[in-house]
């Protein structure tokens, strides 16, 4: 949001969602460059996947305007969005069986021609992303006999196969143990080091202080506040944002907010 | 993979082949070559003007029905579906019977079994559209209200049916391949099917991970449900409409297929399409000759043999 040399990957104006009667945001503004990592923070339901599913597109704003590389997401048509942005949602459910190498391999679609068929080249991308999760010993165990943590390391996988440079992720660390929190929250600061940008719901303030150059904080009835991480995500807003007090604790350069 | 799906059109040829060479009149080598050869003999009319255009109508109904039912498992992501969960075979079989009930027969039978299926459809369809997105469950749920209607006014035709008439219901309503004819344009409008439907296969299967992440990953997921509904629906009425509602076939043929190709549907759907086809003649050809000269309907022997074979392959794996 700093950066106003390069195009904006994502830029939003004006924009209000609503929830049936309820407000989510109203008259949002936003401009996301490469390099930028904006975590979103709120309570349960103040609107946090509403939000994130409206920048990816796949629900029409109430009223403003996103512009996804420059464009709106109907004058990118479907494919030519999904090479642009990528999309974590929160629910893993899986009918059918299916590989893990070939649900990986799903992130290739956007890049793909209607006839074409996966080549050796889209294999190489989808192990190397298993391995960059550590799941490059399931690629062949059937998705539904996944834990929910190695399903959702999957779906992470699946995300960088895709290689967009907008990725939006809700709760990209739900199920995950530390280790593989960490694990993943700095694969995704790789990617944004790279040249991408990252839009992620997280509940944890400190992991988003840590992790995010940006912060939007959703309180809840339509009011929002966007800014810059180290200046949002403090004590006093996050108290007022939970709706419970928080203390800030500091030790060897890490940050970590507790609830009073 | 590839070799599998050789495998099932192995398979195909055989159950085809099986279907040209058994029957009350058996037929030798000698008579054989004769009917290579163009000769026009008893043999030759049984075999070219009986046998094959019947065991090609049953394989275009099985692979169509196969077909469409490996479509709707996708498309509503449930593997308990079949072609006729949104009641399609419930309005061919009202069409069929008020026919039938009027002393049809031919080609007006099965134009308004045809026409039941349209109107059941274009029902469905029209009373889910809604606010102009047909959400999942109230599809589903119009299709079986729908479906259970068409269910009562078969009860009802058939009570007040003649008794004379009861036998060619029941026939139809099972399932019946006796009153095929020419089985090319179903043999082509199967080609046709496969040929709208396969492009679009990958886009299918990126379906079964769930509408919202197909959306992200590229698929226009509005448009391909109207596309694939439209298709699997229109298949599952012509099925229906040559040989009546044959049941099971739809069901578990994309499950036995699942199994041998997994859920990709650029190999499910041509496999279902070889294993519904060969199926279906296989069970056809049982069918007119286990009490010959008698016939069974062939919808009740795609159940009795169907039923144990799934049965037995949930007991032994139990990833369905």
């Amino acid at each position: 949001m700093t950066n106003c040399r390069a195009a904006p990957l994502l830029s939003v104006h004006r924009l209000t969602l609503r929830i049936g009667a309820r407000l989510v945001c109203r008259d949002l503004e936003m401009r996301l460059f490469p390099g930028d990592s904006l975590v979103i923070l709120g309570r349960n339901g103040a609107g946090k996947s509403t939000l994130l599913a409206a920048l990816a597109g796949l629900r029409a704003p109430e009223e403003g305007e996103i512009l996804l590389a420059g464009k709106r997401y109907a004058e990118h048509g479907a494919r030519a969005a999904a090479r642009q942005r990528s999309w974590l949602g929160q629910r893993r459910d899986d009918p059918f069986a299916a590989r893990v190498l070939e649900t990986a391999l799903t992130g290739r679609h956007p890049h793909l021609g209607r006839w074409q068929w996966e080549n050796a080249a889209d294999v190489a991308k989808a192990r190397a992303a298993l391995a960059e999760v550590g799941l490059a010993e399931m690629t062949e165990r059937d998705v539904r006999t996944l834990s929910g943590g190695e399903r959702q390391r999957l779906a992470i996988a699946t995300l960088l196969v895709q290689d967009a440079p907008l990725m939006l992720a809700d709760e990209p660390l739900a199920h995950l143990d530390m280790n593989h929190q960490i694990a993943a929250l700095t694969l995704f600061a790789g990617r944004v080091q790279r040249g991408a940008a990252l839009v992620s719901i997280l509940h944890d303030p400190g992991l988003a202080a840590r992790y995010h150059t940006h912060a939007l904080l959703m309180y809840g009835d339509g009011e929002s506040e966007i800014g810059a991480a180290e200046d949002l995500l403090i004590p006093e807003k996050l108290s007022r944002l939970y709706g419970h007090p928080l203390l800030k604790i500091t030790a060897d350069g890490r940050t970590a907010f507790v609830p009073a | 993979m590839t070799k599998r799906l050789l495998g099932l059109l192995i398979l195909a040829l055989a159950s085809l082949g099986a279907a040209l060479s058994v029957g009350s009149l058996e037929i030798s080598l000698a008579e054989w070559t004769e009917i290579l050869r163009g000769k026009e003999t008893l043999a030759s009319d049984i075999v070219l003007k009986l046998r094959l255009p019947r065991a090609f109508s049953g394989f275009a109904c099985g692979a169509l029905l196969a077909v469409s039912g490996a479509l709707m498992q996708a498309l509503l992501r449930n593997p308990l579906a079949d072609p006729y969960i949104l009641g399609v075979s419930g309005g061919a079989s009202v069409g069929a019977l008020c026919a039938i009930l009027l002393g049809l027969g031919g080609l007006l039978l099965d134009a308004f079994a045809f026409g039941g299926a349209l109107a059941a459809l274009l029902l469905v369809f029209g009373l889910a559209r809604g606010d102009g997105s047909w959400t999942q469950t109230r599809l589903l749920l119009t299709g079986v209200m729908v479906a259970a209607g068409c269910g009562a006014l078969v009860m009802l035709l058939m009570s007040v049916a003649p008794d004379a008439r009861l036998r060619g219901m029941l026939f139809w309503l099972m399932g019946d391949l006796a009153q095929t004819m020419n089985p090319w344009p179903i043999l082509g409008l199967l080609g046709l099917l496969l040929l709208a439907i396969l492009p679009f296969a990958r886009e299918i299967t990126l379906l079964g991970h769930g509408m919202e992440s197909a959306q992200a990953l590229g698929v226009d997921v509005r448009r391909l449900r109207r596309i694939v509904y439209f298709l699997a629906a229109l298949a599952t009425a012509i099925a229906v409409t040559s040989a009546g509602a044959i049941g099971f076939i739809g069901l578990v043929v994309p499950h036995l297929t699942r199994r041998a190709t997994g859920n990709d549907q650029r190999m499910l759907l041509p496999a279902a399409a070889l294993l519904g086809g060969a199926l279906l003649v296989a069970a056809d050809t049982l069918a007119r000759t286990l009490i010959a000269p008698e016939q069974l309907p062939v919808g009740v022997l795609t159940a009795l043999l169907g039923v144990p074979a799934f049965l037995f392959l949930l007991s032994r794996r139990n990833t369905p």
